[in-house]
């Protein structure tokens, strides 16, 4: 176990800057989830942390090592990899043991690990199975099982869960959540599923285009979004965002408008903008509310309601034609065809200035 | 048209090519067992009770050299085979999964060996030979087969490689794997398909070979058996017998061996690796 430091990290391929500088710091047996976009570079990121591609700038060290030249193996690090990439020619026993004896390591010690490691992954009854016996879910175990036994300081799983179906995905989840707590070891944990990053995560790293969009705990990324990516790319079904304009200020109060927004007031001590500086408005899908006469409101016509149960997601068009998600609770949903007002309370809002960053109201 | 018929259309095809291919050989095996006078007077006929002789395999098994020569031609195929399996696989390897400067420069030099035909070096190959006295020794044919195999050999494997999945590799270099033991028993066990398919395409033109034993081997004791059977081709006068059985003994060892590698070329081996 040991921290993982990541200092100005670059990496291009040619022409293509992929990582545009990373700057990050996890603790000792904290469990990181980076999340982003395909593209957005958390693999890439990942792959220079294991060492499988070098950096182009930057540093990264795992405790006090800077392991930039170091070999994967040298790094004390195991991957579990979203394919499994299990060796389909030996039986589990061996796929967990196979890179244990080029370390030297006595067979008594290797047979304990592997003892343990398929006590706690239920691999007992499997050990002498080859992959290709195995189901989905056995075969990331064994591949689980693989990273565990090299006893690393740092665990990386890339997307470990997309290749399982849904239901196996959950159960799976929940397994990993158990293994960080019983093992306390520092994880890195990359994938484009925001259930499985807000599940698991200490903290979340929210990549975009090979930057840090944001880092923060699960709740904080969902309540407080930093800018307009991580608002968006946080939270299912997204935010719906209004863009408008400041119309004026005075010292306690900033009215603002948009094309689909009746012109509204909110309360903000200090607000950058000037008057006529563009502004983004995002709200939550569960805190619009039909019929509300809060300041912040406008018109939308349903074009679709899904029911689920619990709650009910209604699709609207707003004035100015943009699709709008309302998330209703109860039986009393609006039809399709409805024109209704929908609206959201001061302290439910967030508030983006010109460059997409986030603007503390109070 | 119709399935059936383009299906009869291609059997048809296939039934003619293969006729095309093995009846020779028949007619090579049949004759082998006939006795001199019937291999001249009825060439097609199978042996009969009154034609069937085995003298040609009497005399060419009584021959001091015949034996001889089977070991070399043995020796000098598995050999080659072995070798061009193992350098074609490494250089396969290494041009796949190593991205160096030459990377390019040099895949492209290699294929053209499977462009030129090697026979057109071989006074090249013969002055070279001389000049490291290993003209008439076998060290000399088995040299020559593998540059001949490797080409070929090099891009076979590495197509197979590179459908290999690269988290394969990544893992077993996570898992602290060295690269020579990632390729030894990491990706070598995963080719034993193509493994088998570029050792039945090396091992035939070898065997088959008369080019270069007639060229590089001189005294009896390093001829190959395809040059062994031309001694019993005279000018004048030609040991039918002898050379129709000699030729159908020839055949069995590859026959042997491509049943052997052909039970290893099943695919589905990496099914379980991924996904």
């Amino acid at each position: 176990m040991a921290t993982l430091r990541i200092a100005g990290l670059e990496k291009a391929f040619g022409a293509a800057k992929i990582l545009k500088g990373i700057d990050l710091d996890i603790e000792n047996g904290e469990f990181v989830v980076l999340v982003g976009p395909s593209g957005c570079g958390k693999s890439t990121l990942l792959r220079l942390i294991a060492g499988l591609d070098g950096a182009t700038h930057g540093e990264i060290f795992i405790g006090s090592r800077r392991v930039n030249d170091l070999e994967p193996a040298a790094r004390k690090i195991a991957m579990v990899f979203q394919s499994y990439a299990l060796y389909p020619h030996m039986d589990v026993r061996r796929n967990m043991t196979f890179g244990l004896k080029f370390s030297g390591m006595a067979k008594a010690e290797t047979d304990r690990r592997v003892a343990e490691a398929a006590r706690m992954l239920r691999l007992e009854a499997l050990l002498d199975r080859r992959p290709r016996d195995l189901s989905g879910g056995q075969r990331q175990r064994v591949a689980i099982g693989r990273a565990i036994v090299r006893e690393p300081e740092v665990f990386l799983f890339d997307e470990p869960l997309s290749n399982l179906d849904a239901a196996l995905r959950v159960s799976t989840r929940v397994e990993i959540a158990k293994l960080h707590r019983l093992l306390g070891a520092t994880m890195v944990y990359v994938t484009h599923d925001q259930t499985e990053a807000m599940t698991l995560a200490d903290r979340i790293v929210v990549m975009n285009q090979g930057e840090i969009a944001q880092v923060g705990r699960p709740l904080d990324l969902y309540y407080t979004p930093a800018n307009l990516f991580v608002a968006g790319f946080i939270g299912s079904p997204a935010m719906n965002f209004f863009e408008g304009a400041v119309k004026g200020r005075t010292d306690s109060a900033v009215s603002l408008s948009g094309a689909a927004l009746a012109d509204f007031e909110l309360p903000a001590r200090g607000f950058p903008g000037e008057a006529g500086a563009s502004i983004t408005v995002g709200v939550r899908p569960e805190h619009l509310r039909i019929g509300s006469d809060s300041g912040f409101r406008f018109e939308a016509t349903v074009e679709l309601v899904e029911r689920l149960g619990e709650v009910s997601y209604a699709h609207a068009r707003a004035r100015d034609g943009r699709a709008v998600v309302a998330e209703l609770r109860g039986r009393d949903v609006p039809d399709i065809g409805d024109v209704v007002t929908l609206g959201a309370a001061d302290q439910d809002l967030h508030v983006f200035d010109g460059e997409g960053r986030r603007v503390e109201l109070e | 048209m119709p399935k059936p018929l383009s299906r009869a259309i291609v059997h048809a095809f296939l039934i003619a090519y293969s006729f095309v291919a093995v009846a020779p050989i028949l007619l090579v095996v049949m004759n082998s067992f006939k006795a001199r006078n019937a291999i001249f007077g009825a060439p097609l006929a199978p042996p009969d009770s009154q034609t069937f002789s085995l003298i040609g395999y009497a005399k060419v098994l009584r021959s001091a050299h015949v034996g001889s020569w089977f070991a070399n031609s043995l020796i000098v195929t598995l050999s080659a085979m072995a070798l061009t399996l193992l350098f074609g696989g490494m250089a396969a390897w290494a041009l796949t999964e190593y991205r160096l400067r030459w990377t390019n420069a040099l895949a492209l030099y290699l294929s053209i060996g499977i462009m030129v035909p090697i026979r057109l070096g071989s006074i090249a190959i013969l002055t070279m030979m001389r000049a490291a006295h290993l003209n008439d020794t076998l060290i000399a044919l088995i040299l020559v087969y593998i540059a001949q195999g490797l080409p070929m050999a090099i891009f076979i494997l590495s197509e197979f490689i590179q459908q290999i999945p690269r988290d394969l590799r990544d893992a077993a270099r996570c898992d602290g794997v060295p690269e020579t033991r990632i390729f030894f028993e990491v990706i070598a066990p995963l080719l034993r398909p193509a493994i088998a398919t570029v050792a039945v395409f090396t091992i035939v033109p070898i065997w088959n070979d008369l080019w270069f034993p007639l060229i590089l081997t001189s005294s009896e004791t390093t001829h190959t058996i395809t040059l062994g059977v031309q001694q019993f081709l005279g000018q004048y006068i030609t040991d039918w017998n002898s050379v129709l059985a000699a030729l159908s003994l020839a055949i069995v060892p590859v026959v042997v061996i491509y049943v052997i590698f052909s039970r290893q070329l099943i695919s589905g081996l990496t099914a379980g690796a991924v996904k």
